[in-house]
């Protein structure tokens, strides 16, 4: 309990610091890790110059399957917040935290938001649409204390042989929908602040920054797709993550695998996407940055429809890239998307 | 039965291109693999599969996942092992499925360490499993071609691979083509490999090597015959697999491999020559 007059001291003495003392802070500064590149970039806009961001899986790497190196156990290990997205994205980064015996606080971004559940059949002659509202409220059965939802996590783990190969029951890429980012930021925020309380009012401010311009994207995003005559909103893609934009936005997204990268296509698969195209009459095919181009372009050869472009769904480009950060990342895929289904 | 035959053939270009694409493969990769066992090489084939990856995987690291540059990078690493191992096997103690064990366990680790230099694991995978449901243009030239080239070679040498299987001792009597030949036969063993590596990946190309061929062992003792027997043993795996992985939702690769396997346990039991079956039921003909 501090008396008020020590309250007046620090408040001097903060005001002060924050003229003179900055060099200090900024050399200690908070080791944070973020498992993928999109986290990464949702990380580092809200923990700004405050924080020393390293991101495990880099730009154009999958986050799903992905061997850690011991210089990774090693950051876990110096780390104080370790940022995971949570729903069983990264299957290896319950292992990873304990064997490195860190004490950082773990959260999952996800934490909260509207999940998807996973679709179990992959069979359904209709075509795969996940516009219908499947979604789960997961908000309460998370709402609870962090450290409880990290604990669950870890007994999922190890319920599962195959932690790292598959899924759990929800779609995990939900940063596909901007509002769901809003609520990652939130929850990367208050993290960062709870380790570090002196930061609080610059995670703040960079956290308002940043959820402003996520506004602005999804205005942008939703201008676009309404500028898509309705009946061809239809697109074929590799992979299936897109789940939460199709929800969010109105598209659909058809593909040939599983939600999963892993699972090679059998001939049915490829077949059944064939047939689709043909009969709904899809305009675009688009390869993403991590599924075998060759099979899509089979596909494409095959049924006439265009090949539009490349989709980033669950990796960022390398910086220089047309995807170099998450926003980057949308707006060139509904850039990229509007073009082959407008024309 | 036309549903469950043809009609995945007719409807679907790119099943036609993969029957066609398995096909190639079988008629060149069975002969091969016909005399790689005479010639008590079976585990050569599996070894020189596995030494093609690093190649494949350079040509994967300057150009991603591109026809030329990968066949390219496979056909160099497939002869540098072959000539290495061999080089081991002439001048060391070290015997030749000693040398080769070693070469191809380091080429599968780099390999493997070079695929993931730049692509995920995912591209590792089509790397390791191939795709024969999306046989282009180039890769179907290509399959084609080697199993031409492979065709004509075979005939030409017909004679002295032959003798090297069941007489080598003599062959080397009569001629010095003993060395020349078996080169060649090994750079047409790399090739099958390198085209069987674009529709099965590494991992499985030598499937359609060897499964075929040791099944058809056991239906003649007669080299013409294995290699006919060999070869459409290879392709009916072709299309049953095609079919398998349509019907029942399977990868197409490895199912193509699993008809191939199922294919040499029955004969293992049932083939006429030396099928367990036959080795059960007394041999009337045996009777004096």
């Amino acid at each position: 309990m501090l008396v008020k007059r020590n309250v007046v001291t620090l408040l001097m003495v903060a005001a002060l610091a924050s003229f003179t003392a900055l060099p200090a802070t900024a050399q200690e500064r908070i080791p944070v890790v973020a498992t993928f590149s999109i986290l990464g970039d949702l990380v580092s806009r809200v923990g700004g110059d405050r924080i020393d961001l390293t991101t495990l899986v880099g730009p154009d790497g999958d986050g799903h399957v992905y061997s850690p190196t011991p210089a990774d156990a090693r950051r876990v290990a110096e780390a104080r917040l370790v940022v995971t997205n949570g729903l069983e994205f990264e299957g290896w980064i319950d292992r990873l935290i304990a064997s490195s015996g860190t004490d950082a606080k773990v959260i999952a971004a996800s934490d909260s938001i509207a999940a998807i559940a996973e679709e179990e059949d992959e069979d359904d002659d209709t075509g795969h649409d996940h516009g219908h509202a499947k979604g789960h409220s997961h908000g309460h059965s998370h709402g609870h204390d962090r450290k409880d939802a990290h604990n669950h996590s870890h007994d999922h783990a190890q319920g599962r042989d195959h932690a790292g190969h598959e899924h759990g029951e929800f779609d995990p890429h939900a940063w596909q929908d901007v509002d769901n980012v809003k609520a990652y930021v939130a929850n990367i925020r208050d993290a960062l602040v709870e380790i570090d309380p002196e930061g609080a009012e610059a995670y703040a401010e960079n956290a308002e920054g940043y959820l402003a311009e996520l506004a602005d994207l999804e205005k942008d995003i939703e201008a676009a797709v309404a500028s898509i005559p309705e009946d061809r909103r239809k697109v074929i893609t590799t992979h299936d993550a897109f789940a939460y934009f199709s929800r969010a936005y109105g598209l659909e997204f058809i593909a040939p695998q599983g939600v999963s990268t892993e699972s090679e296509a059998s001939a049915r698969d490829v077949g059944e996407i064939i047939r689709q195209i043909r009969e709904l009459g899809v305009r675009a095919v688009f390869v993403e940055n991590i599924s075998d181009p060759r099979l899509i372009e089979r596909i494409s050869a095959e049924t006439g429809a265009q090949v539009g472009g490349t989709l980033y769904s669950d990796a960022l480009s390398p910086p220089e890239g047309p995807a170099g950060t998450y926003i980057e990342m949308m707006r060139h895929n509904i850039r990229v998307l509007s073009e082959a289904l407008a024309s | 039965m036309y549903e469950l035959l043809i009609a995945p053939f007719v409807e679907f270009e790119f099943m036609r291109r993969a029957l066609i694409g398995a096909a190639a493969l079988a008629l060149g990769a069975g002969p091969v693999g016909v005399f790689l066992m005479l010639r008590r090489m079976s585990l050569t084939g599996d070894a020189m599969a596995h030494a093609i990856l690093p190649g494949a995987a350079v040509g994967f690291l300057i150009a991603g996942l591109s026809l030329p540059a990968m066949t390219i990078g496979g056909l160099v690493a497939g002869v540098i092992v072959a000539v290495l191992s061999g080089l081991v096997t002439r001048f060391t103690a070290l015997k030749e499925d000693a040398s080769l064990a070693a070469f191809y366990l380091l080429s599968l680790a780099l390999g493997v360490t070079i695929v993931s230099m730049r692509g995920s694991n995912i591209d590792l995978m089509h790397v390791l499993f191939g795709t024969v449901l999306a046989l282009d243009d180039g890769a179907l030239l290509l399959i084609t071609s080697i199993t031409s080239i492979t065709l004509l070679t075979l005939a030409l040498l017909y004679r002295p691979l032959v003798l090297e299987c069941v007489d080598p001792v003599f062959l080397r009597s009569v001629s010095r083509s003993g060395t020349p030949v078996h080169l060649i036969f090994l750079a047409l063993v790399v090739l099958n490999l390198v085209g069987g590596f674009h529709a099965l990946g590494t991992l499985l190309a030598v499937g359609l090597m060897m499964l075929p061929a040791a099944a058809s062992r056991f239906w003649s003792a007669d080299i013409t015959m294995m290699t006919v027997a060999a070869t459409g043993i290879g392709m009916a795996s072709g299309a049953l697999g095609l079919l398998l992985s349509y019907h029942a939702e399977l990868p197409a690769g490895p199912a193509i491999i699993l008809v191939a396997g199922f294919a040499y346990l029955g004969s293992l039991f049932l083939g006429r020559e030396g099928g367990l079956l036959w080795l059960v039921l007394p041999g009337r003909h045996l009777e004096a």
